[in-house]
């Protein structure tokens, strides 16, 4: 025999057992045990043959109806089993199928009520307001050091660099800069690297910016951060400050 | 409108949690609890007559303004995110723990023939679901009841008011 099997998201063993009854229409009162295990033990090897995470208490079922069953198939006990024709043994099975099937009614039920912030809604309820087109173009995220490179080579192909051969060239050094930009820090709390850098384009400016950005970033004394792709990296110091 | 329905609709109106009306009576020293309550009902009749978007809602033991029922599309597009509803076995839990409660997971885990362990976490941090305490029994396990904060996001006056749970039929009795 084989079965068209639909795959749902069962709740548990007694949710897949509630689900086959349904599905044979069989009387909950009257369960053909042998059926429904066979059924019961196909969905199993269906779900096992997906990899599905089988819980154990799936097979603590499994092996509650093959004890019924069994105990079916068994003549009734006794030889004055006429008049006392003992407990059925499906019972307790189907009190607990009854019971959870109440309980599945009921969670219908619940959700079925207005719920607040679904349904209805209250005065001031926290608003989670919605990222307006402007937030979210400017979500920071964190940049790496190839964003940073990225940036270097675009501001460097933007300079168009004409070094005027100055030789005296202000001298800088890589703690200088890196000092300036931690006074820089401190004082405005976030600066971008084109603001770090200013009009002065010189090569030998930005490259020392750059490398103390980088330097900075290894010391974890900064963070930098983008706001998209070609978007201004910002820095912000690492410790409040 | 008359002056004190007027006063408890600012209270109401200005309250965070749903007001109860003891709450009420101890602003309003010069009415006595009855009085208020037939107030707050006119109150209600006034918002349901006016046929306006709010309407006065009785929950968790107190009163709240509350947006009616058939707004909720044009609410739910002010508000970005749709609040992360419960899963089936989430629910099926809180249904448990509603209306059996005080009880212990063992007892949930035996209805619902699976481990609750995580939808009871999961329950707990949305404030469902509270410790009430623990069982006097080895290994002195948890007991679980619902919050108040159940009854506000279940639109519950109290627990009396949830559905009644279908009745377990006797099995004995079905079988003559």
């Amino acid at each position: 025999m084989s079965y068209e099997i639909k795959l749902d998201i069962f709740e548990g063993p007694l949710d897949l057992l509630l689900y086959l009854i349904r599905k044979n229409e069989i009387d909950i009162y009257n369960i053909p045990i042998a059926l429904i295990t066979e059924q019961y033990l196909s969905y199993l090897d269906m779900m096992r043959s997906l990899n599905l995470d089988l819980a154990g208490e799936y097979l603590v079922l499994a092996s509650t109806l093959i004890h019924i069953k069994s105990k079916l198939l068994l003549p009734p006990a006794g030889g004055d089993g006429e008049e006392e024709e003992g407990e059925d043994p499906r019972a307790e099975l189907v009190q607990q199928l009854l019971e959870y099937q109440a309980f599945k009614e009921a969670a219908l039920l619940l959700d079925g009520r207005p719920l607040l912030e679904r349904d209805v809604f209250k005065r001031g309820a926290p608003e989670e307001e919605p990222l307006t087109a402007e937030e979210t173009d400017d979500a920071l995220v964190e940049v790496d050091v190839f964003e940073l490179v990225t940036a270097f080579r675009r501001i460097i192909a933007g300079t168009g660099i004409k070094e005027d051969l100055e030789i005296d060239a202000e001298k800088m050094s890589l703690s200088d800069r890196i000092n300036e930009i931690m006074e820089i820090l401190t004082e405005k709390g976030q600066t971008t690297f084109t603001d770090l850098l200013g009009d002065r384009t010189d090569r030998r400016r930005i490259i020392y910016t750059f490398l103390a950005i980088l330097e900075l970033m290894k010391l974890r004394m900064v963070r930098a951060y983008q706001s998209g792709p070609f978007g201004a990296i910002r820095l912000f110091p690492a410790v409040e400050g | 409108m008359e002056e004190k329905v007027a006063i408890i609709e600012a209270l109401i109106f200005a309250s965070e949690a749903p007001l109860a009306a003891e709450r009420i009576a101890e602003i309003l020293p010069d009415a006595d609890k009855n009085e208020i309550v037939s107030l707050l009902a006119a109150l209600a009749r006034q918002y349901e007559e006016r046929g306006g978007g709010i309407c006065l809602r009785e929950v968790a033991g107190g009163f709240q303004f509350r947006t009616r029922t058939d707004m909720a599309p044009w609410l739910r597009k002010l508000k970005a995110s749709r609040p992360a509803m419960l899963s089936p076995a989430a629910m099926e839990t809180l249904a448990v723990v509603a209306y059996r409660q005080p009880l212990v997971k063992s007892e949930i885990d035996r209805i619902r023939g699976v481990d609750a362990s995580g939808a009871l976490k999961g329950l707990l941090e949305k404030k469902l679901v509270r410790i009430v305490g623990r069982k006097d029994v080895p290994g002195k396990p948890i007991i679980y009841g619902t919050t108040r904060k159940f009854l506000e996001v279940f639109n519950l006056k109290d627990l009396s008011e949830l559905p009644t749970l279908r009745e377990l039929k006797d099995l004995q009795g079905q079988q003559e």
